[in-house]
């Protein structure tokens, strides 16, 4: 039996899930969060309560804004439970969470998925090695810990992300040995098109052109155009070897940090058998949603970068919005409140996304990182290779359930996390068909571990 | 600052920081071996996600480190292989 | 009867291993499945082959099975993963030891002895690991257990290299005899041929109903689970007696956890919702009879769609309402065992209008008939699940 009841339940405390209980709270509904971590802030805004102001600086003024976002959050009243990994969302609204060693249930008419998203796989020869790490990683380790590398990094990959923690580093005083950019001239072309939604997000566009010249400045060495990307070493790794133009490089270095995007984590919509699509663009899998986040399944909705990447900020907007959503199916305001009240949240959201199609050409990752060579390991867990996978399509396996109940890939520790992507691009061009046809792992609970003791209960 | 140990070496960490930044901060490289190949690992995500940062801590194996809080007087170790069953555990349940 | 054509609706175990046998007959065989080959019960199932425990009737069969497990490669090219682990049904109590007893007995009367009662400390010999309160069980040397899906895999590759075709993504839906032919059809797509096989689990009531066999199967989930790897402590399969378990630790070191725990199923969506409230029980089981696994985490609940029979066993046999149609479906559970022999005596009926072992009591009108007459309802040992 359920422990307790609210109106709305919210999956992580991100943006998305601060503002939604802001928003839902103000109207009067009962609200809870729930979060994995002890403090509010999701990843992007990790550890921003504890935060000392020398860190808070460094880390930079898109880091601080969440700091009167989450002060908001611990003054509007909703429950906050912390230490909490939920392992399973139902449609009948019951959240299933362990906190403290035991498991517990809470029943809500409304649920709110905000669990954000993830580092997007990236399978290059010798991944695996202690020392590489994601750059999302090293961010968590500088905002929870002010832990850095202690000797010279290497950066790798493109995207926004990997620039900002170059930039976070410099200011750090950290030596980055160089950052490999496998942006091309090609991704330059490609992203022109959509140089008019830049443009539009032309704020966006400076901070970014005035991050780049910091880390020039700083004399941190840029390799554009890299390719063939390995990590090399034994027990741990000790370089990056790549090319550019046909040429071969390689920078010793003892920590690499990889990024080439983030992706939806869709681990609680797979598992509620929610309709998604795959989205070429993002080259990811998203939830099918309306425009409050609503689910194909009634009851649940998504908000902030679950739906798609677009960021904190326009995170913060949709989680407003997909609470205005829940509280107007909830009859606690009307359709008219609504619709005023989403008005200018929906045109800020608007404003926020139109740097998207710019970013997402731009920062394409590349074929040979998502779809790797044979000997390149695809399922860390279960140190499956991209060859082995492509061997199980020949004797059959036209999608990701066969290739795991061949396999084992998938079936590890992480329920895909980490191959889940690959796994359906790949056999998507093995088949040489689109990756929506393939489909994803079927996903089970517990969506997060739970030991058998906790499972059973109290002897 | 929280003293706690990693194989039996003494190590420090801030308070507040996770088991697997302490490690790392303290120049740890391996933190498991992986029970197929028994190739080495360590943390990849810091999130949760990745579940290489598996060690066995307080004699208690499989934990992921990055989501762990260090507490004085821990006893940290490397994961070896398949997690350890504790086999006194075992014994215990036997004598009674 | 050689060289004719059959249709075998249903690409799982029983369907392959038809397709299998019937085309090693001579017979040119097509196989419809509606997803993909071993999506269902036989897929994901807790992979016991297990003679162990198995109602009366089953037994000649599930004996007979068990020598085709452990000659598989022969079969079909690989062994599937079968491991001869042998399977231990333990006792909790002194009043459960006795149960135990008494069927061991039961089964020596009928000339069955594969089914061997142990004593504590023989249980304890097998599996050190245990906790100390079992008073005793049945050991069943020679059963184990295999991979499902990699079983009904090699069934399917074995049947194409002998020449059967397989359509996936192909769900019939109806089933017509006319002018000596049956004639089956899926969307847009007519498949026609002299004989029929309904191997649809739990979709089979809906054809053997077509066809005017009126089956009272029902369609349900099963519940199973499957832990983190642990280093090796346990090696048979093992059951309990007073409460639902099955349990077996695999290779790699990671525990499958079943034990009959139904849940609801979904038909038309194809699916089985898990509940993971209700499977506590199960992990209570576990934690109860093996202390040290109390930490032992929990990596994927599923559910499997099964067929189930009132009485807990199949429909093996051809049909009474219309020619040239043979049934294997409602395995209830545990049909996994069956499927190497299930294939076999399809192939007979169909090749030979006869079986070699005998299927009386698994006639698809033995609900039809009354009470009286059917003899080999009498055995009250009833199936239970892998």
């Amino acid at each position: 039996m359920p422990n307790d009841r609210f109106d709305i339940a919210i999956v992580g405390a991100g943006p998305a899930g601060m503002s939604a209980a802001i928003a839902a709270s103000r109207h009067g509904a009962s609200v809870v969060v729930l979060d994995e971590q002890r403090g509010p802030g999701g990843q992007i805004y990790r550890a921003i309560t504890s935060a000392p102001a020398r860190r808070r600086d460094m880390l930079g003024p898109d880091y601080a804004a969440g700091q009167p976002l989450a002060e908001s959050f611990r003054a509007c009243g909703a429950r906050h439970i912390t230490d909490a990994a939920v392992w399973q969302v139902t449609p009948e609204g019951a959240v299933h969470y362990l906190h403290q060693g035991a498991t517990s249930t809470l029943q809500a008419d409304r649920i709110v998925l905000c669990s954000g998203a993830m580092e997007r796989p990236f399978p290059i020869p010798g991944w695996t090695l202690p020392g590489v790490l994601t750059a999302g990683a090293a961010q968590i380790l500088l905002k929870s810990a002010d832990v850095v590398p202690t000797e010279p990094v290497v950066l790798a990959g493109c995207g926004p992300l990997l620039y900002l923690l170059g930039w976070q580093y410099v200011r750090a005083g950290v030596p980055i040995r160089a950052l490999v950019d496998t942006t091309s001239m090609q991704d330059y072309r490609r992203a022109l098109p959509h140089l008019g939604g830049a443009l539009a997000g032309w704020r966006y566009l400076k901070k970014g052109l005035a991050l780049m010249r910091v880390l020039k400045r700083a004399g941190v060495p840029f390799h554009t155009g890299a390719q063939d990307l390995a990590a090399e070493g034994s027990d741990a790794v000790t370089a990056l070897s790549f090319t550019v133009g046909g040429q071969q490089h390689r920078i010793a270095t003892s920590t690499l940090l990889l990024h080439h995007g983030v992706v939806p984590n869709t681990q609680f919509t797979w598992s509620l058998r929610a309709d998604h699509h795959w989205d070429d663009a993002q080259l990811c899998w998203q939830p099918d949603a309306d425009a409050w986040g609503a689910l194909s399944i009634p009851g649940i909705s998504v908000a902030g970068d679950g739906l798609g990447i677009g960021g904190a900020l326009a995170a913060a907007l949709q989680g407003e919005l997909s609470a205005l959503g829940a509280l107007h199916s909830l009859g606690r305001i009307t359709m008219t409140e609504r619709d005023r009240l989403a008005a200018p949240l929906q045109s800020e959201l608007r404003r926020q996304l139109r740097i998207r199609p710019f970013l997402d050409a731009l920062y394409r990752p590349k074929k040979a990182n998502r779809v790797p060579a044979d000997d390149v390991i695809v399922c860390r867990c279960e140190e499956v290779t991209a060859g082995a996978i492509r061997q199980f399509v020949e004797l059959g396996c036209h999608g990701p359930n066969q290739a795991k109940a061949f396999g084992r890939c998938g079936m590890g520790p992480c329920q895909g996390r980490q191959c889940g992507l690959t796994v359906s691009e790949l056999i998507a061009d093995a088949r040489g068909v689109s990756p929506a046809e393939v489909g994803y792992f079927r996903i089970r609970p517990p969506i997060k571990p739970i030991s058998l003791g906790e499972l059973a209960g109290p002897a | 600052m929280v003293s706690f140990t990693f194989d039996g070496n003494p190590l420090k960490a801030p308070a507040g920081c996770t088991v697997a930044a302490a490690l790392l901060a303290g120049g740890v490289s391996t933190f498991r071996t992986t029970p197929v190949s028994g190739m080495p690992r360590a943390p990849y995500c810091m999130m949760g996600a990745c579940f290489d940062c598996l060690v066995e801590i307080d004699g208690v194996p499989n934990r992921q480190s990055c989501l762990i809080t260090v507490e004085t007087g821990m006893q940290v170790r490397t994961q070896r292989g398949l997690r350890s069953l504790a086999a006194q555990d075992r014994e215990t349940q036997h004598a009674k | 009867m050689q060289g004719s054509d059959v249709i075998v609706i249903g690409g799982g175990l029983h369907g392959m291993s038809s397709a299998l046998q019937l085309a090693r007959r001579g017979c040119k065989v097509v196989v419809l499945e509606a997803q993909s080959c071993g999506r269902h019960a036989s897929g994901v199932n807790a992979g016991g082959v297990r003679t162990l425990g198995r109602h009366l009737a089953e037994i000649p069969l599930a004996l007979a099975s068990r020598t085709m497990w452990h000659h598989l490669a022969e079969l079909v090219g690989e062994d599937a993963g079968f491991v001869a682990s042998g399977q231990l049904k333990v006792a909790e109590t002194g009043a459960e030891l006795e149960t135990l007893r008494e069927r061991v007995q039961l089964l020596q009367s009928h000339g069955f002895t594969h089914e061997e009662l142990v004593d504590a400390q023989q249980v304890r010999e097998l599996v050190p690991a245990i906790a100390p309160h079992i008073t005793g069980g049945i050991w069943v040397q020679g059963d184990g257990h295999a991979l499902p899906y990699r079983t009904v895999t090699a069934f399917r590759l074995a049947a194409q290299r002998a020449g059967a075709v397989v359509h996936e993504d192909m769900p019939v839906e109806r089933i017509d005899y006319r002018a000596g032919r049956w004639n089956v059809t899926s969307g847009a797509h007519c498949f026609t041929a002299s004989h029929l096989v309904n191997a649809a689990g739990a979709w089979a009531g809906n054809f053997a109903a077509q066809a005017g066999d009126v089956v009272p199967v029902e369609a349900g989930g099963l519940m199973l689970m499957i832990t983190h790897r642990a280093p090796p402590f346990v090696t048979p399969v093992l059951g309990a007696t007073g409460r639902a378990l099955s349990f077996k630790q695999f290779a790699n070191g990671t525990v499958l956890i079943g034990g009959g725990l139904r849940c609801p199923a979904d038909l038309q969506a194809r699916h089985g919702e898990v509940d993971m409230p209700r499977l506590a029980s199960s992990a209570r089981t576990v934690v109860d009879l093996f202390p040290h696994l109390q930490a032992l985490g929990v990596n994927r609940a599923w559910a499997g769609v099964e067929a189930f029979m009132p009485d807990g066993i199949p429909v093996l046999g051809a049909s009474r309402a219309a020619p040239n149609l043979v049934h294997a479906f409602g395995f209830s559970a545990h049909g996994f065992e069956l499927g190497p022999i299930g294939g076999q005596i399809v192939a007979e009926l169909i090749t030979e209008g006869r079986s070699s072992l005998p299927i009386d009591a698994f006639a698809v009108d033995r609900f039809a008939r009354p009470a009286s007459s059917s003899a080999s309802s009498a055995s009250p040992a009833r199936s239970l699940p892998d």
